[in-house]
């Protein structure tokens, strides 16, 4: 059959880019081994390569974005989903899946020229001002760094948790509603204590794949995340990413060995990427399945 | 459907003939230190030669020397000559050799945006060693200012820019520290791509310059047309014989004097901190890497058409962009050179 | 009203409240998007930017003509090649696959749905580029290609597996064997939902710039032909936006607009196709 053809090629065509990726960092896995993911050293004069800056970076840009975008959009999914007339609902959903077209690089441009010179002249500056006792703001502003990235990423993965996150709010029966105003609690509790907590496992699903499209992200981060492979436990130092360092140095990593660790960061981020898509998946899926077992249409 | 798909066959048949011109394409990358001089000269050249598009593409020097290993680009460009082992695994991959033909001199020059300081700062060698090392961190430091009494810096922290890539122009820095200092020698070593103590990583001359240009309190090296291009103030560095000296065609040109009258036959060559009270300590050559053989004649003919044309008017292009041109010698030697490439 | 509950109905406001400010927030930064677009890109878009040629680095006066034309040629190419592996894919999961079959199919598309678009690069660059040792518009059209593929596959099939079995039923009861029914009725019953997922899946693409990166490298010229390297859009706002020369970033901004423009307006027109036609659900 010429589509059973098609579809198995597709399935082959994802096969062969696992099997590229694990045979293109058969050099550095059996060199560096486990030891890959504890060293922090990137050298490529002495053919020294340490995932841990990267991972680091990749890990820290997505959690201060998910501490952003998390509570701002399963906020506005409660919004759309249970207080906004359905006209409003559905046109501002409308704008918010446009804000998720909008290409990486784009962000980035307006990361560089308007949220960089932002966090150096104002930002920064207030929050050292304030908070500069803890460690995670000290250091220079640079304006580029750690925090910067996180907010880019945060813009750039909202309109995921609200778009999912509103469709399981909605999916949730009304019964649920009902059955808690009647028992006198208020708009807010009713939602809060009753509607939220029941669509909790596909909210959990969006913030997943939320992460999954933040751990991914390239253009934008290497465009304001500094491009230094840092651990610090300021926010203000400049960092990197594993997409980031892939980008800058792939098509120039002389040596096999050098090359190889790349590939190697790319097999790490896929396994990551691989993983979470699936716990989201499961997540939904699970949401879905609750509602429907209690006789939601 | 199936008219769909006829138009559609045709349409690309189309396509493909228009779009198929005869005209010959050829691919370099590389080195983004003379990318200003390149891009001109192969939109001059083109302009000359219509049926000849010679496509450059500044991926930074590491970029050039790992493409035309790899094949993918037909010659490449690097301010940080291959060294034995790259030149040794090029000749094992390919059979045959790759040879360097320098183009023009250029210089690396300290480019730093203080606010309040327009006037052009003295740099020691210790200055920017320690400055790159992560030891002087501040702008009013001792070592940066004794040099230059008179000149009001501020307290404020020093944000170092470097290249995040594999480049030439970090090769000709970190050569020029590496003999100027050995704690940096020891601690980082020379290359077109080594592990910074500080700084934030910019890709390409045009990303450093962009960061510096945005950044107040920055410091970083760029190529010298860089900082021309876009009004940023560069600072003078003293050379071996102890003078303070700004980059320009004179000092440049002298910093390759010694070079010219013993120039190796590969043509690799380093002129940082060169001798000479005039010589600025920053300057370096910058190479087109050209494979010894090639299987396409045309194009052969093309890359050596296009490098005779290099060594003769092409060097009248080089001044107004602020790169020096070749010494006599070596233009000699390289026509003489370019006969080995078959 | 006791003393607590007027305190519950006030949080409950205010809480309520906080929340239409989120929302607020997150449309509003869409507009800000279109407006400093608009803004600095609308002042910088000329006839020069569609027509000309870059021109040498430091000089003013060029423009974006090669980039767009590379992206158009990419573009078609992903086109070609995704749009019929989704497609067909689609139709052997929704009407001929079994269970388990499926299962996997659908799996790996999801898998290649979630790949970041920079091992995507990884992987073009070592099946097409480094084979052939050549940077060319095909390997950049296959890298989008490949992303758009499970896009269009899983929308597709959710279309097709929409339309009422009593089409398929009727059909077959009029005496048309199975690929009449799917040419015949199925499709054109689908055909809103699936031309709309292909344009959406185009949009996404459109935008891509990591896997041009090692793909399509770029051009200063035109791109002669299918296998030379080629300028595209997002890979030349990326270059000019990160360089310090102002007209490059006039340049930049204009790029940027004219892009997010194409983006949104296929986008916008994606969905009105979709909620004109017939009550199909999204996916």
């Amino acid at each position: 059959m010429i589509t059973f053809l098609f579809a198995a090629s597709v399935v082959l065509v994802t096969v062969l880019l696992v099997f590229e990726l694990w045979q293109g960092s058969v050099l550095s896995r059996h060199k560096f081994g486990f030891n890959f993911f504890r060293t922090s050293v990137w050298d490529p004069i002495f053919e020294q390569f340490g995932a841990l800056p990267f991972i680091y970076g990749t890990l820290v840009t997505a959690a201060v974005s998910l501490l952003i975008a998390v509570p701002l959009g399963i906020g506005a999914a409660i919004f759309l989903a249970e207080l906004a007339p359905a006209r409003v609902s559905d046109t501002l959903e409308f704008f918010i899946d446009l804000l998720a077209a909008v290409p990486s690089v784009i962000y980035g441009v307006l990361g560089i020229f308007i949220v960089v010179p932002l966090m150096r002249q104002y930002i920064q500056p207030a929050l050292k001002h304030s908070f500069g006792f803890l460690p995670l703001f000290q250091g220079p502003a640079y304006g580029v760094g750690f925090l910067t990235a996180g907010i880019v990423l945060a813009i750039m993965v909202i309109p995921y948790i609200i778009s999912v996150s509103r469709e399981v709010l909605l999916s949730v029966p009304r019964d649920q509603r009902e059955a808690a105003l009647s028992l006198g609690a208020t708009h807010w509790e009713s939602t809060w204590k009753v509607v939220v907590p029941f669509a909790r496992a596909g909210i959990f699903g969006s913030i997943f794949l939320a992460l999954a499209r933040a751990l991914g992200e390239t253009m934008a981060v290497t465009m304001v995340i500094g491009n230094n492979p840092t651990i610090s436990a300021s926010l203000f130092s400049p960092g990197y990413s594993i997409a980031a360092v892939i980008a800058n140095e792939f098509t120039e990593a002389t040596g096999e060995l050098h090359t190889q660790s790349l590939i190697e960061l790319g097999l790490v981020l896929f396994i990551l990427t691989f993983i979470l898509n699936g716990f989201a998946r499961l997540l939904m899926v699970a949401t879905s399945q609750r509602g429907s077992r209690l006789g939601h249409p | 459907m199936k008219k769909i798909a006829a138009l559609l066959a045709i349409f690309l048949a189309l396509a493909g003939i228009l779009w198929a011109d005869s005209s010959l394409s050829i691919t370099g990358a590389g080195a983004t230190f003379p990318y200003p001089m390149y891009s001109k000269w192969f939109d001059e050249y083109h302009k000359k030669n219509a049926n000849l598009s010679i496509n450059y593409q500044s991926i930074g020097s590491g970029g050039g020397i790992k493409q035309v290993t790899e094949g993918t680009v037909d010659f490449g460009a690097t301010d940080g000559p291959m060294n034995d082992d790259q030149l040794k695994a090029y000749q094992d991959k390919h059979g045959f050799g790759i040879l360097h033909f320098p183009t023009v001199l250029g210089a690396d020059v300290p480019a730093y945006n203080i606010p309040g300081v327009t006037v052009e700062l003295n740099f020691t060698p210790e200055a920017i060693a320690g400055i790159f090392l992560g030891k002087i961190t501040k702008w009013n430091d001792p070592v940066i200012s004794g040099p230059n009494k008179g000149v009001a810096l501020p307290g404020d922290d020093i944000v170092v820019v470097h290249r995040s890539e594999g480049s030439g122009t970090t090769y000709i820095w970190t050569d020029y520290l590496s003999k100027v200092s050995e704690e940096w020698k020891t601690k980082v070593g020379k290359g077109a791509s080594v592990n910074w103590p500080v700084g934030l990583g910019a890709k390409g001359n045009e990303s450093v310059a962009g960061t510096i240009k945005n950044t107040p309190d920055s410091f970083g090296y760029v190529e010298l047309i860089y900082a021309i291009q876009n009004n940023m103030p560069y600072g003078r560095v003293k050379n071996s014989s102890g003078a303070f000296v700004k980059a320009d065609l004179a000092s440049v040109t002298a910093a390759a004097a010694g070079a010219a009258k013993s120039m190796p036959d590969d043509f690799r060559v380093s002129i940082t901190d060169a001798p000479g009270k005039t010589a600025y300590p920053i300057s370096s050559f910058t190479w087109l890497l050209v494979p010894a053989k090639f299987s396409d004649a045309t194009k052969r003919d093309a890359i050596k058409g296009f490098v005779k044309w290099m060594l003769a008017d092409g060097q009248n292009y080089t001044e107004a962009l602020s790169y020096a041109k070749l010494p006599k010698e070596v233009v000699a030697k390289e026509l003489k050179a370019l006969n080995n490439v078959q | 009203m006791s003393p607590r509950l007027r305190w519950r109905k006030l949080v409950s406001g205010f809480m309520l409240t906080l929340t239409g400010v989120c929302a607020l927030v997150a449309v509003s930064v869409l507009f800000l998007i279109l407006g400093y677009l608009v803004y600095h890109g609308g002042t910088s878009i000329s006839w020069n930017f569609f027509t000309k040629l870059p021109v040498p680095v430091g000089e003013t006066g060029g423009g974006m003509a090669n980039a767009i034309l590379g992206s158009a040629k990419m573009l078609l190419l992903a086109s070609l090649f995704g749009v019929p592996f989704g497609f067909f894919g689609a139709i052997y999961l929704a009407e001929f696959s079994g269970a388990t079959t499926a299962f996997v199919v659908r799996y790996a598309a999801d898998l290649l749905n979630g790949v970041p678009s920079i091992v995507i690069g990884i992987f073009a660059y070592s099946l097409v580029v480094h084979p052939f040792r050549q940077y060319s518009t095909l390997a950049g059209g296959f890298a989008l290609g490949l992303m758009m593929i499970p896009i269009t596959l899983r929308s597709t099939e959710e279309f097709l597996r929409s339309v009422p079995n009593d089409f398929r039923e009727g059909a077959m009861a009029l005496g048309a064997s199975k690929w009449k029914t799917i040419a015949t009725v199925i499709v054109p019953a689908a055909y809103r939902g699936i031309l709309t997922a292909v344009l959406l899946a185009f949009a996404r693409v459109a935008g891509e710039t990591a896997p041009l990166l090692f793909t399509a490298l770029g051009n200063q010229f035109w791109s002669s032909g299918w296998t030379q390297p080629t300028a595209s859009l997002p890979v030349m706002i990326y270059t000019y936006a990160l360089a310090p020369y102002d007209d490059w970033h006039r340049q930049a901004w204009a790029a940027g607009l004219v892009l997010l423009g194409l983006i949104l307006v296929i986008n916008i027109v994606a969905r009105a196709i979709l909620s004109r036609g017939m009550a199909v659900p999204r996916s």
